[in-house]
């Protein structure tokens, strides 16, 4: 056996705290090492090179870097194998930066760690075997997860491209949070304007089938071979029928909470969204419906001219195919009224939050783009916005910035000013201004100086009510000194966070997601919109709070990568799977028991007797069917047990 | 391999001094030197939350080596025991939190098998302090921190094992 083993001084990030030169020296000792160096970077053109001349000059038959973590390069790694005629899974990687030089200080500390780690390194790679990859057939089709701007911008790239593509949205209509914002920063131009004929587009492209009223209940298979389950909601009402008339909703007898509208205003218990809605069609909020709590009215079914109205409905559950995922469920406003008990948890009427504001703001919202205050009707003559609630506020355990709220609460004072009149005071508390996009501290710069809004620096320690006013008690930390301002209206720039049911589908689809139930990507600057499980993809708020430009942005990068994966015609798969050695096989099956993904099979031999077989292409290379097997005849490529008890000797030799 | 074996010993000393780690460095009396910690994690939630937390340059005591795997599920609980038996001083396992599986239910198969192993492990004489199996993800940098740190605090305060068997 020849070993090849480079020490990557990745500038000064490892050789910082780490003497790769003396580490190289001492590889050369170790038995099967016919090959050390140091390497600057070993990442780069020039490090990649070295190692595919060693493999050739040394006919090395294993190569170990011992550099980053496998997730930055191992891939990167094994191409270079490739490249210099080496099986690429006969490479493997000692993980010396993120596991040692970044988290200890002291370089002889560190060396000796490092050197451990790549003794245990070679001493996996002796055990490795050349592996070759399966081909599977791609299925070219897209689900796309959330109908808001991020789905939309995603199908309708890949919809041109080619590519057939299903929105799943558990709302009636597509259209998402950005459907419910009366302008956006900062140009003020009007969102609808944006984005309705956008939800139009998607509604009639040929490549684009929407599934309103439908989520993900579950998901199987791998990348280019997805198998989901979409449970499309009961609406009560034959879509097939139904021609967006309104008619029901205006002449049903029930309210309901407004959804849509944040409950500003109520709602019909059958009710469609709003005008522009994509696809528009009604459905019955069954908890609010006064047929379905007592058994009569049926008005909805005597009105409709299409006979549309179905009271029999129920649940279907669909099953398609995918090729790819885009997982796009966006965000939700951050439910103040339970955090923040200083503002009045939401029992002062003229306490709303920054989504409210924007739909009373909206003209095609419940007043008509009529500014008041909902406890008596009037304009409002002083209006008080407070920033940063549920957002930078560790007490309330959002310590994150949302991004947004400092430009969307300038660009509603902005329009307070625009609709009630310039003569409004307008007063916003703020922690800090952050204005970091294009074109965005121009904007706030503007919305002080020409709109006159007036800046406070502090934050608002309570609201309470007096005189029919709401009193807004902070500190001016710039001037030092207490504020005390009475409004007529007062709202909260709310933050931003996650969708509810973020954290169930991200277990639906095997992807990682952070505490605060944003979905995790698969590197921050090297695969920002993939994930670590192939074929799924991330675009838009559920990846972490972000504005619409860059939501859009990222909706039609993560469209190039899917149109990328699926330009294939075969996708390879990994080679590092179970293999069953049948001679040993007891056929117990409990390989069979235990699989997640129902890889292995009785497979019938020449006697007639049964052995366990592992289905290639449908194994995804866990192991717990190796764990399992009572008399150890699965072997996992790539992790062989015998390279686990090598690393273990390795580690501990003293 | 006698220069293998030096080495490793001056390991043992230099980690003397590593912060966390107690017991002034003494060549040659083995219940002096640093203890050795093996964690066996899977591949996308632990090995990945020590990836984070080395990005996030969290300290940790320098005497965990980990093995990767694809999955806990993957892990026999013989691999812990080997590495007791090879000398261990502690042994870490760590995977994805319930429900987030990459492979959907591999950490259950894992729960069980070490849930029994750390109830019956004192019976083979290694005190439970010595064996930990927990949930860290890839996103949890300083739990994984806090986790190693505590984790490796509990097997000094016990010392080196004299012994290797079992």
């Amino acid at each position: 056996m020849r070993i090849g083993v480079f020490v990557c001084h990745c500038g000064s990030n490892i050789a910082g705290t780490v003497d790769v030169a003396e580490l190289a020296k001492r590889a050369l000792t170790l038995k099967d090492v016919v090959h050390a160096d140091h390497p600057m970077y070993t990442c780069s053109e020039p490090g990649q090179q070295a190692i595919i001349d060693a493999i050739k000059e040394k006919k090395l038959d294993r190569v170990v870097v011992s550099a980053c973590s496998p997730h930055m390069h191992e891939v990167t790694f094994r191409r270079t194998c490739d490249k210099g005629g080496l099986n690429p899974y006969l490479f493997e990687m000692a993980n010396i930066r993120e596991h040692c030089s970044w988290i200890h200080t002291e370089m002889p500390v560190a060396t000796e760690k490092a050197w451990d780690i790549i003794r245990m390194s070679v001493a996996k790679a002796r055990q490795l075997e050349p592996l070759w990859s399966n081909e599977v057939d791609v299925n070219k089709d897209v689900l796309i997860i959330g109908g808001g701007v991020a789905g939309i911008q995603a199908a309708l790239d890949l919809a041109d491209a080619g590519l057939k593509v299903t929105i799943v949205e558990k709302e009636t209509t597509i259209g998402g949070v950005m459907a419910k914002l009366d302008k956006t920063f900062p140009t003020i131009d009007c969102s609808a304007c944006i984005l309705t004929p956008r939800m139009v587009d998607c509604g009639q492209h040929q490549n684009i089938t929407l599934m309103t009223y439908s989520e993900v209940e579950k998901v199987s298979g791998y990348v280019g071979n997805f198998t989901v389950d979409i449970r499309k909601k009961a609406s009560m009402v034959d879509w097939t029928k139904c021609i967006g008339c309104e008619i029901c909703v205006q002449k049903c007898p029930s309210k309901a909470p407004d959804v849509f509208n944040i409950g500003l205003e109520p709602t019909k218990a059958i009710y469609i969204p709003f005008p522009q809605a994509v696809p528009k069609r009604a459905a019955i909020q069954v908890d609010f419906c006064r047929y379905f709590q007592t058994g009569k009215c049926k008005v909805c079914e005597r009105v409709c001219p299409a006979g549309a109205i179905d009271y029999e409905q129920k649940d279907e559950i669909v099953r398609k195919e995918f090729g790819a995922i885009v997982v796009a469920t966006g965000l939700d406003v951050f439910p103040w009224e339970d955090y923040y008990g200083e503002y009045g948890s939401g029992k002062i009427k003229d306490v709303i939050s920054g989504l409210q504001y924007e739909r009373m703001l909206n003209a095609s919202g419940p007043y008509g783009g009529h500014v008041h205050r909902l406890s008596n009707g009037e304009d409002p003559k002083t209006v008080v916005f407070i920033q940063c609630v549920g957002s930078r506020d560790e007490s309330v355990n959002r310590p994150y910035c949302s991004g947004v709220c400092c430009m969307y609460t300038a660009k509603q004072a902005l329009l307070t000013k625009d609709h009630v009149g310039m003569n409004t005071e307008v007063y916003v508390f703020y922690i800090d201004i952050r204005a970091t996009g294009k074109g965005y501290e121009e904007f706030i710069k503007r919305v002080q100086t020409e709109f006159g809004v007036k800046y406070v620096r502090g934050r608002v320690s309570k609201l309470y009510e007096s005189n029919g006013k709401v009193m807004v008690r902070g500190t001016d930390t710039l001037l030092g000194e207490q504020v005390e301002i009475a409004a007529d209206l007062v709202v909260l720039a709310t933050g931003i966070t996650a969708a509810p049911g973020a954290k169930e589908l991200a277990q639906k689809l095997n992807i990682s997601y952070d505490e605060f139930g944003f979905m995790k990507e698969g590197h921050p600057k090297l695969r920002p919109v993939e994930t670590n499980t192939a074929g799924v993809f991330l675009a838009g708020v559920c990846q972490g709070p972000k504005d619409i430009p860059a939501t859009v942005a990222q909706a039609s990068g993560t469209a190039a990568k899917v149109i990328g994966l699926l330009a294939k015609d075969k996708l390879k798969t990994s080679p590092m799977i179970a293999v069953v050695e049948q001679k040993n096989c007891v056929s117990c099956f409990k390989c069979i028991e235990v699989c997640p993904f129902s890889a292995p099979e009785k497979q019938e031999q020449r006697d007639g007797s049964f052995k366990s077989h592992v289905i290639e292409t449908v194994c995804q290379g866990c192991g717990v069917c190796v764990a399992t097997c009572p008399v150890n005849c699965i072997a996992l490529k790539g992790f062989p047990t015998d390279a686990i008890l090598d690393q273990i000797q390795e580690a501990l030799l003293v | 391999m006698a220069d293998t074996t030096t080495t490793t010993q001056a390991s043992g000393a230099a980690q003397g001094a590593a912060p966390g780690s107690t017991g002034a460095p003494a060549v040659g009396k083995p219940a002096d030197r640093p203890v050795k910690v093996i964690g066996i994690v899977c591949n996308w939630c632990s090995y990945a939350g020590a990836d984070t937390a080395g990005v996030g340059r969290f300290r940790q005591p320098a005497n965990l080596r980990l093995i990767r795997v694809p999955c806990t599920g993957r892990i026999d609980p013989l691999f812990a025991l080997k590495a007791f038996q090879a000398g261990a001083d502690g042994v870490l396992i760590s995977g994805c939190h319930p429900g987030d599986c990459h492979y959907s239910e591999g950490n259950y198969y894992a729960r069980r098998k070490f849930e029994l192993l750390e109830r019956m492990i004192h019976h083979l004489g290694i005190p439970e302090e010595r064996f930990k199996w927990t949930w860290v993800s890839a996103s949890e940098g300083q739990r994984w921190q806090k986790v190693v740190t505590e984790f490796v605090a509990g097997v000094e305060k016990l010392g080196p094992r004299e012994g290797r068997a079992l």
